[in-house]
């Protein structure tokens, strides 16, 4: 706490020097698509707001997601959200101290990756 | 050197962190119904004729889940962006801009339920 002794003791080792794992690979990928939805979430937002407000600003609402940008916007927050919900699923479970041992938790992140790919196909695919 | 005191304050009290992970999870919990349904919900919409959205999100089904996944999905945004800011922003900036990304996080928030109750109403 407050009064121990911070200048002599072992360091763990810095991001930096560490070498990168699937694992924490996927850990900080979580974190990054996550707050990046932000950009799609307040574009949903304008979009169900132009529709409430007039015909026509809903138009330059929807041109705007229905563009090139727009598409590409989309298609990469679809894949940023399946992998945040497996990647959070897979937290759910390690909650209750299940599946951590490290090829598992290994396998998990590469279910993550593959999964959040083969679901942004079927979501392409579907709508 | 920094007292007990102090470093009580700086850091807070760890009760409001277990609050916060519980929040976080339960929010998690109820997004992974939402999130999937608001996908394949809104998704087709996007593109459609206005009068065709505007009749699609009347009915209550569709409104029902879009108005849930606002206040859910902005509040676990929200909790989650906090923690962001607490790991690498320090400070009087950690303090500003949490209290920004909060506000945004509400007014986003409020302003997708005030535009589907517009619609569904």
């Amino acid at each position: 706490m407050a009064d121990v002794n911070r200048g002599n003791r072992p360091l763990s080792p810095h991001l930096t020097i560490y070498r990168p794992q699937l694992t924490s690979m996927t850990s900080i990928l979580t974190r990054i698509t996550g707050n990046a939805l932000l950009i799609a979430s307040l574009l949903m937002v304008w979009w169900f707001l132009a529709a409430a407000i007039s015909p026509e600003y809903f138009a330059v609402a929807d041109w705007v997601l229905t563009s090139f940008l727009g598409d590409l916007i989309l298609i990469g927050s679809v894949w940023a959200l399946w992998y945040h919900l497996l990647a959070g699923v897979r937290h759910l479970i390690w909650d209750n101290a299940l599946m951590l041992d490290i090829p598992t938790a290994e396998k998990l992140g590469w279910a993550c990756v593959g999964g959040s790919f083969l679901l942004t196909l079927v979501t392409v695919f579907l709508v | 050197m920094i007292s007990k005191l102090k470093y009580a304050f700086t850091h807070g009290s760890l009760s409001e962190a277990v609050h916060h992970a519980l929040l976080m999870k339960a929010s998690s919990i109820a997004l992974l119904i939402l999130m999937p349904l608001f996908i394949f919900i809104v998704g087709p919409m996007i593109g459609r004729p206005h009068d065709d959205v505007i009749a699609f999100f009347a009915k209550p089904f569709p409104a029902v889940v879009v108005a849930l996944t606002f206040i859910v999905g902005f509040k676990h945004f929200s909790d989650g962006v906090q923690v962001l800011l607490e790991d690498y922003v320090h400070g009087t900036a950690r303090k500003i801009s949490i209290l920004v990304m909060t506000c945004l996080s509400y007014a986003a928030m409020l302003i997708g339920l005030y535009a589907i109750i517009k619609i569904a109403l």
